[in-house]
């Protein structure tokens, strides 16, 4: 088979079982678009900003499990992607970006739309490359999706120069099947003495803790932890990336950790004698200062990543492979050893979260004249809690908000940017969502300072046909920035409140949505089923909140996990050593 | 800790700068860097200089691991091993010196590699202290240039770094 280079792309993407591609046109690919214009196997989604196209394949990608693919022009196309690259790239999710690039004669000549899109995209990528002749671009694009894909998944550019996509050259295409890289082979497997010393310290555990990250929900092992918990009776807790991989309404979830984690996890975190880290990294928000990280455990790490291990928390039992594999290696063999965990030791300790959980960290001030942002939360669950339900999220209170209150059940359905914290990815990323799973109610959750960050995907909405529920917590301010200035800036809100506020429900309306604006707590759950009941129209919930509610429990940047600041909403602060 | 790792990488556009961007986002620090083609033209052979005690020195090698280029690395001060630096050092000779400079370059095992009537360039390979030596063994006043390629090292014995290995 002969194919232009342009036409190498779109078939090599169709080989690869591509069914969406998410971009915009311009100079640099229009040989490509043309190519995508004579075939109808690979769907494009037009987007309004390519961010968004970036984190729509981004919200795929999280929700599927496949890679996410992204088209867009040199340039401004590319340096516009540029967050959304880094977004997958801190949340470790399979992209593969093809970039327009000028041709290769001009290269470096300061071209129009040209700049060094592999140079931009170099720290914020897994692997990125430039392809300078036609005959490489099968192979690339090959290990473009076999790099993004294995081992610990990110994003991978492809920076294709417009004449390597030229009509005029015709040559021979292959797809190769498999691809093979000395410079590169994930591991797969854990080494099973380490897995062994591993049981050991979990038998011998008085207060034992397990600690799960995105790694859970990106290595597809949900299942195998949910198994694990449940044979030892350990307490689990997760992160912000981690959540919905194990039941969050079962009696051993403890909940999130972290700086607005609950109190029961924290403090277990603080206790606990043996800590088993599962896909998690140890980032800043979840450790708190790191010399009070838990001082009284031996530490248990299991990544699919060598580089994330002891490299910020010194761990004693080191486990490289994919955490699905180990985790079931860990499952056999304790059964083979016919171990048992210390039941005794494991009753007091239950004993001692319970004591933790009566505390009751989350609990905040009903109001029946205001909306309260938890509130908000706790009846969206009570709306979709019987359906197949995907919630994505903006950054800011509200996503924090979400993760305490929303009891996640199964992995993959709350996506978030939770390493870059990006405002604008909640609305785009569930275009995403919203086209693989086009039966299941898709919400966001969002902010009135995120959400203008690429309200301009409302017409991308509008276009496609793709029915979302937004549910803006509009307090008038940068939520999470105001909590901060309150607390550590003695009130001063500098340039947090979002003054200007468009009329949310006239401009859903005028892109051809519905618009709902609900200020009355009582008015709310009907609001949600009605909102719900519209399935085939997006619908754009202005939630009016209390403007000056606080995210507790909270750890400041550089506390101990025992350090939390509780809501003034309980009897008393509590600092408990 | 002062570290030599020898790293073989794919001789690809842009590798090297994956390897440099690697330390400057991460604050880790280079004290010298080299680079050229080995005698298999895809590959090339980097040697890097770095600094920092254990915890650091293992998180630099896993970082350059993880980059997808980076085929092959060691850590040569793990073990025996030889490093040599090549200088060029041109010095002027002036009628009254010239006899002096020579003895000391012979001293060094230096080799005179340029002459004009009042400079000698000199070629002198050795270990960084010893290039340090002479260069402290001259008068300041004398050095008119210095040029270093900073160290390369192998690994003494059988040991070897490469694809087969």
């Amino acid at each position: 088979m002969e194919l232009t280079g342009a036409e190498i792309v779109v078939q090599a993407l169709k080989d690869e079982g591509v069914e969406y591609v998410w971009g915009y046109p311009g100079g640099a690919v229009l040989h490509i678009y043309d190519a995508i214009f004579k075939q109808d196997d690979v769907r494009h989604i037009l987007v309004r900003h390519e961010q968004a196209a970036a984190h729509a394949a981004d919200g795929y990608a999280r929700a599927t499990g496949k890679p996410g693919v992204v088209l867009v022009t040199s340039g401004p196309g590319a340096t516009n992607a540029v967050t959304g690259i880094a977004t997958a790239f801190m949340d470790s999710i399979p992209l593969v970006v093809l970039t327009g690039q000028v041709p290769t004669p001009v290269i470096g000549s300061d071209a129009f739309q040209e700049v060094d899109t592999v140079g931009i995209t170099r720290p914020c990528v897994k692997h990125n490359f430039l392809v300078k002749r036609a005959e490489d671009l099968a192979e690339t694009i090959k290990k473009a999706f076999f790099i993004a894909t294995s081992g610990r998944p990110g994003p991978v550019v492809v920076d294709i120069p417009k004449d390597v996509t030229d009509p005029g050259i015709r040559i021979p295409y292959e797809y190769p099947d498999k691809i093979e890289m000395r410079s590169y082979s994930p591991v797969e497997r854990g080494h099973l003495g380490q897995i062994r010393k591993a049981v050991d310290l979990m038998m011998a555990a008085e207060r034992p803790v397990i600690y799960t990250g995105g790694g859970v929900v990106l290595g597809n092992a949900s299942e195998e932890l949910t198994g694990l918990a449940r044979k030892l009776d350990f307490p689990v807790t997760q992160t912000l990336m981690g959540l919905g991989s194990y039941p969050a309404p079962d009696r051993q979830f403890l909940g999130m950790l972290g700086m607005h984690g609950t109190y029961e996890a924290n403090m277990a975190m603080h206790e606990t004698d043996v800590l088993i880290a599962i896909g998690a990294r140890f980032d800043d928000r979840v450790t708190g200062k790191i010399a009070s990280f838990c001082p009284n455990a031996k530490i248990i790490h299991i990544d699919v990543d060598p580089a994330s291990i002891s490299k910020t928390v010194r761990v004693d039992v080191p486990i490289v492979g994919q955490v699905r594999n180990v985790l079931s290696d860990m499952l056999r063999l304790i059964e083979e050893m016919t171990c048992e965990p210390n039941r005794e030791a494991l009753a007091r300790w239950w004993e001692r979260i319970g004591a933790w959980r009566e505390v009751k960290c989350l609990s905040y001030d009903h109001s029946d004249k205001v909306i309260k942002p938890q509130f908000a939360i706790e009846t969206l669950y009570k709306v979709t809690k019987d359906s197949d339900f995907y919630l994505t999220s903006d950054v800011g209170q509200h996503q924090m908000f979400a993760a305490q209150f929303y009891p996640f059940d199964k992995p993959r359905h709350w996506i978030n940017s939770g390493g870059l914290g990006t405002m604008g990815f909640g609305v785009p990323s569930a275009m995403g969502v919203k086209q693989a799973f086009p039966d299941a109610d898709v919400g966001v959750v969002t902010g009135e300072a995120s959400v203008q960050m690429c309200i301009q995907e409302l017409a991308t909405c509008k276009q496609y046909d793709l029915p979302l529920k937004i549910f803006l917590l509009n307090n008038g301010y940068m939520g999470m920035v105001r909590q901060w200035q309150e607390f550590f800036y003695d009130g001063r809100y500098s340039h947090s409140y979002v003054d200007a506020l468009p009329d949310f429900c006239k401009l859903a309306e005028s892109y051809g949505h519905v618009g709902m604006r609900i200020a009355n707590p009582a008015d709310l759950e009907d609001a949600y089923r009605e909102a719900f009941g519209m399935k085939d129209r997006l619908v754009f919930l202005d939630v009016v909140i209390d403007p000056e509610e606080n995210v507790y429990p909270m750890i400041e940047a550089g506390k101990g996990h025992h350090e939390m600041h509780m809501s003034p909403h309980l009897s008393s602060e509590r600092e408990l050593a | 800790m002062r570290h030599i790792i020898s790293i073989l990488l794919e001789n690809e556009a842009g590798a090297l700068s994956r390897v440099s961007g690697l330390f400057s986002a991460r604050g880790y620090n280079i004290e010298s860097l080299t680079v050229a083609p080995t005698e298999d033209p895809t590959l090339s052979r980097m040697t890097l200089v770095t600094r920092g005690d254990e915890y650091i020195i293992e998180q630099i090698k896993k970082q350059l691991n993880k980059l997808i280029d980076v085929v092959k690395l060691v850590d040569l001060s793990e073990g025996p091993h030889i490093e040599r630096e090549l200088m060029m050092i041109k010095v002027r000779a002036e009628s009254g010196m010239r006899e002096e400079i020579k003895r000391l370059s012979d001293i060094f095992r230096g080799s005179i590699i340029d002459v004009t009537s009042n400079s000698y360039t000199i070629e002198m390979t050795g270990d960084g202290n010893k290039l340090d030596a002479f260069i402290a063994a001259l008068d300041e006043e004398l050095i008119i240039e210095t040029v270093r390629s900073g160290p390369l090292g192998i690994a003494r014995g059988g040991k070897r770094l490469t694809l087969t290995a």
